[in-house]
């Protein structure tokens, strides 16, 4: 049905006529291919972006978490116990539309308050055109944008809690002495914070924070739950039987050679996670007084 | 219709057992409490199933890891990798299509692309890599003197591991292996999302609550209702560690026994 | 006089949310040929296309092709992230009860079941695959007392389990189930058509009632002129009107 659009390699033109390798290339370069090799690119921005903002929710948590004022501190420790008692995947199910509500609810406040309809019209929510997001006449691009976002900020919310969880124990684990120390060089407790309590606790919190960074990538195939084409979407739409009446490369079911190349992708980037975060490791215990910078002081020595 | 009826109803409506339409219009709270935690059965046997064999081989590949003979350890390692290294949600993914053509060399393989069977063994094959990393580093960190008390009494061979090495390793992966077995829970709430098909609407928990969000459009109450669930559950495994946590350091002192936190690990 | 301005704005405004901006964003599912699919450039392709472009070019929209996931296809109409669904949606009571439709585009499409050419299937014991919230599932769950039925996210793994031997047949649209029985050889169609459902009209808000006006009178004028029938019979719809 549909002509054939433009190719790579030129001997594509008529798909029907090739086969073998020929065949294969020009199969794996359809305009449609091109849309999961672009996806890897999503998946690998969204980590980008997450790791740092879920790690400024954990430092939130934590620091709300081990506050003087109870309040902050109940909020902190609940924010933490709930969502880690709970299957991420049930967060991942409503956030994206109950944060998108949200967003438009506080916009429809500001933006038109002399509304006089109700928001909720039965099943329907309807706020104002001027608060819609992205607004009713953007591009696609800033819906694509918007729906990305809004999945960062759900995997941020989610993953923040167990980096508050290991920052908080990484707090702790700072030697006792250390804070007395500050305390008996008359630093305010703002001071022992921010310059004895930080800088030390990294080395702390590396070990769960690694494990944290693995955790996140085997997160990522549930970002199509979240309305992002990912990788796991594209698998199963290319996977999936074609007949020859719908495309020019008419296949079987083919799902299960894209399951695997994304299981042969995820355990390439596993292991390269695992070198990197290894040399991050010991670069951080040089000079620490841990059993690691300890062990590493001796094989100078020796 | 009371709130006893629906349970009468509903209550094992998971199994096939009750009812066999779902509620279709004028959902009540009740019918949600219900038929998610007639869900939750699912998830109980799964986590507890997967857990219960996955110990045994956890153990096993632990050892084989240790072990100074390659070829018992480079499979190890390997099957270490390859659960840890990818994510449960493709692994399930992929488990589903390999048994769909499985099915074809034997009658025999037919169970083995239902969610009972095939997501079992892929839970089962997960949690036992995981499980088979914590033992291996408790194995690793057991104290030289242990081992040196067992050689001065003349210990050996099985006789040695049951008694000495074992115990010791689990008391060192306990609290770790608390995390693993909650994680476990949850991470069973993939199956019937990732391939795995619901028969005659007998789901999980989470199939349940999707259902509701799905036909009443609002997923504030499911999904709370969902959670508590898993909230109760991840207790009761605490709790039920805790006793075995116990048991295990019975001869330290009190003050000496270690604490069981949770810690994270959440999806694979 | 501005308050009056303002007031007349928010009736403009509530009349029809949708209108009042430029684009319409048409929501698909764009796995389920021939209404709609996505082709090997990657777009949105099949009936459901040249229907909605053409639709569109006659209400004077300006429209814009969207792709989500089936299961979630309503709430996401409902909160506001599209305008219309326009995915193969048969028009039932209780999709009616939580969205509006317009005009119906084809006729009440017979379903089918399909099952291995090779094996004799009775249906009214027989474990039965349909894609879940579907018409078709609901129909298994409440007409086929002794059938078992399995749910599957997306038609194709519906189809994927009656040849694993998971099912022993599908119940599907007819429309959606002809090219492939007709390529695949070992596929064969069982039992008698059924009809549910009151034919494929184009989902909206219920709030929306200016573009579910708009739509279906685009829709009726293609109906008079022929058009619809000829994209009907181009696409292998089925019955026309």
């Amino acid at each position: 049905m549909s002509e054939p659009g433009a190719t790579i390699f030129s001997f594509c033109a008529d798909p029907s006529s090739i086969d073998g390798f020929e065949w294969l290339a020009c199969y794996l370069t359809t305009a449609k291919h091109l849309s999961i090799y672009w996806s890897v690119g999503t998946v690998l921005l969204l980590l980008a972006i997450t790791a740092p903002v879920a790690l400024l929710f954990g430092f939130g948590g934590a620091s709300a978490a081990r506050s003087r004022v109870w309040p902050v501190s109940i909020i902190g420790r609940s924010y933490i116990a709930v969502v880690r008692g709970v299957p991420d995947i049930a967060f991942f199910l409503f956030f994206v539309i109950a944060l998108d509500q949200f967003f438009e609810y506080l916009r429809h406040q500001v933006k038109c308050p002399d509304w006089d309809m109700p928001i909720r019209q039965g099943n329907d929510f309807v706020v104002c055109a001027a608060a819609k997001l992205p607004l009713g006449n953007a591009p696609q691009w800033m819906h694509e944008v918007y729906g990305f976002s809004l999945a960062v900020l759900t995997f941020s919310i989610v993953f923040g809690a167990f980096a508050a969880n290991v920052l908080y124990g990484a707090m702790r684990a700072v030697p006792r002495g250390q804070i007395e120390t500050a305390e008996a060089y008359g630093m305010t407790q703002r001071q022992t914070f921010w310059r004895i309590l930080v800088p030390q606790m990294w080395v702390y919190a590396l070990p769960g924070l690694s494990n944290l960074w693995m955790v996140l990538i085997k997160a990522t195939p549930l970002l199509f739950l979240l309305g992002v084409e990912d990788i796991v979407y594209w698998a199963k739409e290319l996977g999936s039987t074609k007949t020859s009446k719908f495309t020019d490369y008419p296949h079987g079911d083919w799902r299960m050679w894209y399951f695997a190349g994304l299981l042969v992708f995820y355990l390439c980037f596993t292991k390269v996670s695992e070198a990197v975060l290894g040399r991050i490791s010991r670069r951080l215990s040089r000079g620490q007084a841990t059993a690691a910078g300890e062990a590493q002081r001796k094989a100078a020595l020796s | 219709m009371t709130c006893w009826d629906v349970v009468q109803d509903y209550g094992l409506r998971s199994l096939g057992i009750g009812e066999r339409l779902l509620p279709r219009s004028d959902f009540t709270l009740c019918q949600q409490v219900v038929l998610i935690g007639s869900g939750m059965l699912w998830n109980i046997y799964f986590g507890a199933i997967a857990l219960a064999a996955g110990f045994f081989l956890a153990i096993a590949t632990a050892v084989a890891k240790a072990h100074h003979n390659p070829l018992l350890r480079k499979p190890a390692d390997a099957f270490v990798l390859l659960f840890r290294g990818s994510p449960l949600f493709i692994q399930f993914f992929f488990a589903y299509f390999a048994f769909l053509n499985l099915k074809s060399v034997s009658p025999m393989l037919d169970d083995l692309s239902s969610a009972w069977l095939g997501a079992l063994i892929v839970l089962f094959l997960n949690t036992s890599a995981y499980s088979a990393e914590i033992f291996y580093g408790a194995l690793m960190s057991i104290p030289k003197g242990d081992n040196e008390a067992a050689d001065a009494y003349g210990m050996h061979g099985f006789s040695r591991f049951r008694r000495i090495t074992l115990p010791t390793t689990l008391r060192l992966a306990w609290p770790a292996y608390t995390n693993e077995a909650i994680f476990l829970f949850h991470s069973t709430t993939l199956v019937f999302v990732s391939g795995f098909p619901a028969q005659s609407q007998r789901g999980d928990a989470l199939y349940y609550a999707s259902y509701f969000a799905d036909k009443t459009f609002n997923p504030f109450v499911p999904y709370p209702i969902l959670a508590g669930y898993f909230i109760l559950l991840t207790l009761t495994v605490i709790g039920l560690f805790g006793i075995v946590n116990r048991r295990l350091n019975r001869h330290l002192p009190r003050e000496n026994t270690p604490k069981i936190r949770l810690r994270p690990n959440l999806i694979r | 006089m501005k308050t009056l301005i303002l007031s007349t704005a928010i009736v403009a405004l509530t009349a029809g949310a949708a209108l009042a901006q430029d684009v319409v964003r048409m929501g698909t599912e764009g796995a389920y040929p021939p209404y709609n699919f996505l082709n090997d450039k990657g777009e949105v392709d099949g009936f459901e296309r040249e229907l909605g472009d053409e639709l569109c070019k006659r209400a004077e929209l300006t429209c814009e092709w969207v792709t989500n996931e089936w299961d979630s296809i309503i709430p996401n109409l409902v909160s506001g992230n599209y305008d219309t669904i326009i995915a193969g949606m048969s028009i039932t009571d209780e999709r009616k009860q939580v969205i509006d439709f317009t005009e119906n585009y084809t006729q009440p499409d017979p379903s089918a079941f399909v099952a291995m050419a090779d094996a004799s299937v009775d249906l009214s014991g027989a474990v039965i695959a349909a894609q879940a919230a579907t018409i078709q599932a609901s129909y298994v769950a409440s007409e086929l007392p002794g059938a078992t039925l399995l749910e599957f996210a997306t038609p194709e793994e519906s189809i994927a389990a009656v040849r694993s031997g998971e099912a022993d047949a599908v119940l599907a649209d007819k429309a959606y189930l002809d090219p492939i029985v007709a390529e695949g050889g070992d596929l064969a169609f069982t039992g008698e058509n059924v009809l549910i459902g009151g034919g494929v009209g184009m989902g909206v808000r219920q709030s929306d009632t200016e573009l579910r006006d708009k739509f279906t009178a685009a829709i009726q004028s293609m109906k008079a002129d022929g058009t619809l029938n000829a994209l009907i019979a181009k696409w292998e719809i089925g019955e026309q009107f």
